[in-house]
């Protein structure tokens, strides 16, 4: 049989093998979030992602009305790496409504 | 080490550092260390109005633990390449 060692799935890294060369979203530090298709990574969840979105979310107050306006602000990078120590979670794409 | 490694392929190719302060410096890649601290050169402020203090440095060391981004090159390093380093290197993990 082919190796089974490369397609055994024992701990969270594993899971994130099984991403490689799929578009996943990221979720990191500071209120971002990033899309885009995991090229590479590494056990301190350094990455490499290609066509990367990402999405900065603000909460403004509103002096008077208290009222709160959550802002996002978007932009593209053709190949971005991304240090693993801003990583919150990895997972496939969500299917935002 | 696979990160190290494919900097250091890429010394000598322009880059952008975006820092954890929302700082970002583009620059040639003169250097990188297994802490991946990086040496630019050449360096220019992103934005120069938003953060003036920076327009005058030329060369720069940045401690690894301070980027938030490095925006590369895409024709930097062959995909598959990294792909088949990535999968090495989680397999010897």
């Amino acid at each position: 049989m082919a190796s089974e060692e490369e397609s055994t799935v024992k701990e969270p890294l594993d899971l994130i093998r099984l991403s490689l060369d799929e578009r996943i979203y990221v979720k990191l530090r500071s209120d971002r979030e990033l899309r885009g298709k995991l090229h590479a990574y590494d056990q301190h969840l350094n990455m490499i992602l290609g066509d990367v979105e990402e999405i900065i979310t603000t909460v403004e107050i509103d002096d008077e009305t208290y009222e709160e306006i959550v802002r996002t602000t978007r932009r593209t990078v053709p190949f971005l790496f991304v240090r693993g120590d801003g990583v919150i979670l990895v997972s496939p794409p969500l299917r935002t409504a | 080490m696979l990160f190290f490694s494919y900097f250091k392929e890429l010394v000598g190719k322009e880059v952008t550092v975006e820092l954890k302060n929302d700082l970002a410096m583009r620059g040639i890649l003169h250097s990188v260390d297994q802490y991946l601290n990086i040496k630019l050169e050449n360096t220019r402020v992103v934005d120069q109005d938003k953060y003036p203090h920076m327009s005058s440095v030329r060369n720069c060391f940045i401690r690894g633990s301070v980027v938030r981004y490095v925006q590369l090159p895409p024709d930097g390093v062959d995909i598959d390449i990294l792909h088949d380093a990535t999968r090495r290197e989680a397999r010897g993990g």
